[in-house]
């Protein structure tokens, strides 16, 4: 969660060894009363130990669904269809048993939910929530998974762990309910760790100390994490990399740092602009991207962002644009990619 | 916590009186003459008279309410006028545990077969497990409880012979044969309610199922069984435990086809038969209990939502 130089070495290091996670030409398809939706739609990318992945979009672009069926919480079954491959740590998670599959969920993958009063069962106490798992998953005896439950609740900054594992998740403030969903994920020291918007549902301050607890925790444990948010600002120096999700596709993927000086699909674009600005007074409406996403059972035919593109032409209706290279001047510029046949910032084209 | 169940206290408290004056009444508007059932048809009129006059019957309605009440109050509800003349409290005492003990072991059976079932039914909603359960506790659910206690009692008691057609064995004479008596009957009365629980219990599971915190359980790679069991269980219980507390409630006094069907001697028979000879006293009596332990009873289903919701248990406080 660093741009300095030595991370980057690491990173390229990182690469050499298995990715964390791979995800090939991932679909999802939905099936719904109203029809099929195509919620996740040909997606790949590879992530390595301690590497940040930003996944962000509006909401509804289909980013709880990829987060889950990736985790294999999503799969084919009556009412959906999922094709594509996932290896988490070279595990292929859609070919895994029931058994296999309870195994990586409780081992080498975790995942924190947005929202933390409904992630934690209101009828269990704080500690039954996590030594349930060390106790099913690793063995551990009661006073076991008592006292690690207590140090991962300390792990994760929660003051006074011993007393708090016999309270209910109704008496802790938000940001400390969101503490106890992420010491669960941690409970067996995941490669990958999903968090799915894991800030949304607090208020400022604490978002940014949830976000430094995660930034920590890697640091410490050398984890992978998918940081999943609506808001490019939440991702913005917390992720290596960060993948743009419109209407089920990534149309824009890059180094943060990349993404953000140059940005070269107009959804991005706009997205960056919706950014909220500490210095902007309060309750200021953003600038907010006019128009809604496309309905998910019948999406536009060409470019899916077309009907709200303040660049688009007439082409863009026309066939969906590949997901390419970006160039400058002539070469390829590594890791960043966008879907787009006007892009913006694009001098060198 | 206190301070609730006082209240509570309060307000049952003014259920049960306005229940009593109810049953009161009503009973006064029994067709019989106390009188003419205790001495026969075809007496003088200052026979019937005197009787009257020696049951307090000549007093105006209120007096003889606050009569009746107040020795009810101290465990004394009069004795039959029916002969043999005795205490009403002694024959409530003979009914009372048939009926609990076929209401119990009814409410029993039925949450021994509803929660897998409705635990089946959920997990793979809208699959043919579903929807097979779904329609077989739509079929119970139509059958007359009438037709199918007959139909149990000619497959099991007739047909097979594994169970006795009638008869009761109290439970101080033998607990085995005392179960083995009460099978059928609360078998019969298990039925209907089981079908109520499996479908109130699987639209309130399924709505569970989508919760984060179930996702969540899922992704610490915690067992379907567990997650059935110890996540989604407990906060779905609250609409069947609501029904389950009516149900116990009414099934206590109101048995009348199990007990008919198995010539039980319970609560129903006890009340029907009252009625039928005019022996008011044993009505009122008998019905007042009834209401006591139907009362009793949802003050216990409330009390065990604060068990089942820790929330609750604090807003309370
Ligand atoms: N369980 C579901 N049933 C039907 N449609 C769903 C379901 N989950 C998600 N969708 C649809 O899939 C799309 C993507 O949803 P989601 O992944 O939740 O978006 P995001 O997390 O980016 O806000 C939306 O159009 C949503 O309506
Ligand atoms: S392809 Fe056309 S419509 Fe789509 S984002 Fe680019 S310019 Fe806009
Ligand atoms: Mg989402």
């Amino acid at each position: 969660m660093s741009s300095s130089s030595a991370a980057l070495q690491e990173r390229s290091g990182a690469a050499r060894e298995t990715p964390v996670l791979v995800v090939d030409d991932l679909r999802t398809q939905i099936h719904t009363p109203h029809g099929d939706v195509q919620a996740v739609d040909g997606i790949s990318f590879t992530l390595g130990r301690g590497e940040t992945l930003g996944v962000v979009g509006e909401s509804g672009s289909g980013k709880s669904v990829l987060g889950r069926t990736i985790m294999g919480l999503y799969t084919t079954g009556p009412t959906m269809t999922v094709t594509g491959r996932v290896l988490i740590a070279g595990k292929d998670v859609h070919a895994l048993s029931a058994s296999e599959l309870r195994e990586l969920w409780g081992g080498d993958v975790g995942m924190v939910f947005q929202d933390p009063m409904t992630a934690l069962n209101p009828v269990k106490k704080v500690g039954v929530h996590l030594t349930e798992s060390l106790r099913k998953r690793r063995g551990m005896n009661r006073p076991q998974a008592k006292a690690r439950a207590a140090e991962l609740l300390a792990l994760v900054g929660i003051p006074e762990p011993r007393r708090r594992l016999d309270q209910y998740p109704h008496e802790l403030s938000g940001g400390m309910r969101q503490r106890v969903v992420i010491a669960m994920a941690l409970a067996n020291e995941p490669a990958l760790l999903i968090a799915d918007e894991p800030t949304t549902a607090l208020d400022v301050t604490v978002q940014r100390q949830i976000l430094d607890l995660l930034a920590r925790l890697q640091d410490e444990l050398g984890m992978a994490i998918m940081l999943i948010s609506h808001n490019l600002g939440v991702v913005a120096g917390r992720a290596d990399r960060v993948a743009v999700m419109y209407a089920g596709r990534v149309v824009e993927t890059a180094d943060a740092a990349a993404l953000f000086d140059a940005p070269h699909h107009p959804y991005t674009e706009a997205l960056l602009e919706a950014i909220p600005r500490l210095h902007q007074p309060p309750h200021v409406r953003l600038a907010a991207i006019d128009g809604a996403p496309p309905n998910m059972v019948a999406p536009p035919v060409g470019c899916r962002f077309a009907p709200r593109c303040r660049y688009a032409q007439p082409d863009c209706t026309e066939a969906p644009p590949s997901l390419d290279p970006a160039m400058a001047n002539g070469v390829v510029t590594p890791g960043h990619s966008f879907a787009c046949y006007h892009p913006v910032n694009a001098g060198g084209q | 916590m206190g301070r609730t169940l006082l209240k509570r206290v309060g307000e049952l408290a003014a259920v049960l009186l306005i229940v009593s004056f109810g049953t009161f009444m009503l009973v006064s508007l029994l067709p019989n003459d106390p009188a003419v059932v205790i001495l026969g048809e075809g007496r003088e009129p200052a026979e019937y008279e005197a009787v009257r006059e020696e049951l307090g019957l000549n007093d105006p309605l209120p007096v003889r309410y606050l009569d009746w009440l107040g020795s009810a109050v101290t465990g004394d509800l009069g004795e039959t006028v029916v002969p043999p003349v005795t205490d009403v409290l002694d024959r409530v005492a003979a009914a009372l545990p048939v009926s609990v003990e076929l209401a119990v072991l009814g409410m029993g059976m039925a949450l021994l077969f509803s929660i897998p079932l409705a635990m089946w039914s959920a997990y793979r909603a809208g699959g043919r497990v579903d929807r097979v359960i779904s329609a077989g506790a739509f079929g119970v659910l139509s059958v007359p409880s009438f037709l199918a206690g007959l139909l149990i009692i000619m497959v099991f008691a007739n047909q097979l012979g594994w169970f006795p057609r009638a008869q009761w064995v109290r439970l101080s004479e033998s607990i085995g044969d005392n179960l083995y008596h009460a099978f059928l009957p609360a078998l019969v009365i298990a039925l209907a309610e089981t079908a109520l629980f499996t479908r109130i219990l699987r639209n309130d599971l399924i709505t569970t199922l989508q919760e984060d915190f179930i996702l969540a359980a899922k992704a610490k790679g915690m067992s379907a069984r567990h997650i059935m069991f110890s996540d989604a269980l407990r906060p779905s219980s609250f609409s069947m435990i609501t029904l389950l507390g009516i149900s116990l409630g009414r099934l206590i006094g109101s048995t009348v086809i199990v007990e008919y069907l198995f010539a039980l001697p319970g609560m129903g028979s006890l009340v029907i038969g009252a009625a039928n000879t005019g022996d008011f006293t044993m009505v009122q009596g008998a019905v007042l209990v009834i209401a006591v332990i139907y009362v009793l009873t949802n003050l216990l289903i409330d009390l065990s939502y604060g068990v089942l919701d820790p929330r609750i248990r604090r807003a309370h406080v």
